[in-house]
């Protein structure tokens, strides 16, 4: 084969590869050795590469000295809300901007593209002044309310990508059996479109999950707080309590990680779906 | 494209309350224009509501003296705020870090990157997997690297500098978040680790679409490793390539996340950036100066991105009639 590389060309890529490998991973597992770590050795020295000394502390301690479950509990409700309803919204919105041709469409589209690239902190301060306005102001609906409508832009153009992937003669001829425009869109488009939803569904979740500015400024009271602004609350006082802080970085990545491993490739491919199409 | 669509016809006009037909092939009628209308609705509402308004709002109190700790007087002040900064030694100098934060971070991650894609364009066994393992710090937020790396740069327990002495690359410990010269190198180094795969993915798609005909053509004429690539691979994929680095350069800008975990600004603020500076000032309650270093980010920014797609623009055709002649 005319590809064909050396086998020098192919250790140097291999080994290049599991560099890559070890740098990405390695953070991930150092964090996780530290919270199993006992409290008193995370100071020691030497550093113990392997954890020898398994030690729970660190997560027991997590929630007898913070509401770290509450915590939790508001970040799950809250992005599992948001993330649905920001999905069922897009998914409307895809189907029309996928679907039909209209004057006003280049505008919307150009209006959902440019809150990407706008910095969303100009409107932080104004948006809690809307928030107070609406008594919105520390509670956990009008946080979901916003995270829809942060939501929203990316994710129907992910899923317009989607829609273009399956023929129109699919519904249309589910109309012509007399069913409705939404049913249609429903009983027969949605099932045949579930990974792409899904996948759009997760990447609104985890956007959720780890959105920090807007939970910290939107919300003030303990009991309404979620994850990263929790964890802020952390870095904020002067002595970080490195064990505790590990465990709970470790609770916080597992929902997400798991998610993202279950459907990282269609998030992959209806992020470069549009960059790639020329 | 979409399966149904077809240009708008000529004549069609706007009527209030209803969208015009699309003419051609498929024409629909007022009533589904209506259904169509209550499908877009609630998205236009909510970004309307919570992302546009406050937008229109946030940019036009940097014109206004608006400070949430005394609003007895939010009057039109003009130019005030932006005067103010512009004489601001310390917005100065987050500016400066801004400048080196976002071209720091991005060479390392474009080169690295690519050479990423290269390595992963061709499939081996466990490449799926491989992908998404490294793939997995997409998933966790910024802020939360920032966390984790700023327990690995810790100067007394940190994990680099053990493993800085053990490979004798250093002697003594460093201080990394502590010093200021260092600091800097230190939350540039965890955003690397954070972007790179991104570059790596959205390249790989990229080398993906380039025909598998067009190396062999450049194999059969005797071209080299480093010709093909910058004859072939290159200018096969400029367009992503351009694209991937302009919204790099926009959300690396835009992200204090990361340097908010890290080092909060510090030491010294000697690692703020121009937007974890406006965070912090939105959250003294000076939302009008906070405002304006907003309306002054989108404004270069958006120059930026017209002078580099112009520049990029332009470039092309060339490019292009190389291809068609290699």
């Amino acid at each position: 084969m005319i590809l064909d590389q050396t086998l020098a060309g192919k250790v140097a890529k291999f080994t290049g590869l599991g560099i890559c490998l070890l740098i990405t991973v390695f953070p991930l597992y150092w964090i996780l050795v530290t919270s199993f770590k006992d409290p008193g050795s995370i100071f020691a020295y030497p550093l113990k590469y392997w954890p020898t000394d398994f030690s729970l502390d660190n997560y027991t301690g997590l929630f007898e000295q913070s509401n770290f479950g509450v915590f939790i509990g508001n970040s799950l409700i809250v992005s599992l809300v948001a993330a649905a309803l920001a999905t069922v919204v897009s998914l409307l919105a895809a189907y029309v901007l996928a679907r039909f041709e209209f004057v006003s469409k280049g505008a919307v589209m150009g209006a959902f593209l440019v809150t990407q690239m706008i910095p969303g902190f100009i409107a932080l301060g104004s948006l809690y002044i809307l928030m107070t306005r609406l008594y919105l102001v520390d509670s956990r609906a009008g946080l979901v309310l916003v995270y829809v409508a942060v939501s929203i832009p990316l994710c129907t153009v992910m899923l317009r990508g989607f829609f273009e992937n399956v023929p129109a003669s699919l519904e249309e001829a589910a109309m012509v059996d007399g069913c409705s425009r939404l049913s249609a869109l429903f009983r027969v488009l949605v099932p045949v479109m579930t990974p792409g939803i899904a996948a759009s569904f997760i990447f609104n979740f985890v956007n959720c999950w780890n959105e920090l500015f807007l939970s910290v400024t939107l919300l003030n009271s303990d009991s309404n707080k979620t994850v990263p602004a929790a964890l802020n609350g952390f870095i904020s006082s002067y002595n970080i309590d490195w064990g505790s802080m590990s465990a709970a970085a470790v609770l916080s990545i597992i929902p997400t990680m798991i998610l993202f491993a279950v459907a990282s490739r269609y998030i992959v491919q209806g992020l470069t779906a549009g960059a790639v199409k020329e | 494209m979409a399966v149904t669509d077809t240009r708008p016809a000529a004549s069609s006009r706007r009527t209030a309350g209803s969208r015009p037909p699309a003419g051609g092939r498929r024409r629909f009628s007022g009533r589904t224009a209506l259904v169509l209308l209550a499908f877009m609705l609630p998205a236009i509402v909510f970004v309307g509501l919570f992302t546009y308004y406050p937008l229109l709002n946030g940019i036009s109190m940097a014109f206004r003296n608006y400070n949430l700790n005394d609003l007895s007087d939010t009057s039109w002040v003009g130019l005030k705020n932006f005067r103010t900064l512009v004489g601001d030694e310390m917005f100065r100098g987050t500016v400066r870090n801004s400048i080196v934060w976002v071209v720091g971070s991005l060479v390392p991650q474009f080169l690295i990157g690519f050479t990423m894609a290269l390595w992963l364009r061709r499939k081996f066994r466990f490449r799926g997997a491989y992908q998404a393992l490294v793939f997995f710090p997409w998933a966790v937020s910024g802020f939360l690297i920032g966390i984790l790396f700023r327990w690995m740069f810790n100067g007394e327990f940190g994990v680099v500098n053990d493993l800085l002495m053990k490979t004798h690359l250093i002697d003594t410990p460093v201080p990394w978040l502590a010093d200021a010269k260092y600091a800097m190198v230190a939350v540039i180094a965890a955003n690397v680790w954070y972007g790179v795969t991104f570059f790596a993915i959205m390249i790989l798609a990229a080398l993906q679409s380039v025909p598998d005909e067009l190396y062999e053509a450049s194999a059969i004429d005797g071209a080299g490793k480093v010709r093909t690539l910058f004859s072939i691979t290159i200018p096969s994929i400029r367009t992503t390539l351009a694209l991937t680095v302009l919204l790099r350069v926009i959300w690396t800008f835009n992200s204090p996340e990361l340097i908010f975990g890290m080092t909060g600004g510090g030491p010294a603020n000697e690692t703020h950036i121009v937007t974890s500076y406006m965070i912090q000032v939105t959250q003294e309650g000076d939302y009008g100066r906070a405002s304006a270093m907003g309306v002054m980010v989108v404004f270069v920014l958006l120059l930026f991105a017209i002078f580099y797609l112009l520049s990029v623009r332009t470039r092309t055709p060339r490019t292009r009639r190389k291809v068609v002649a290699g």
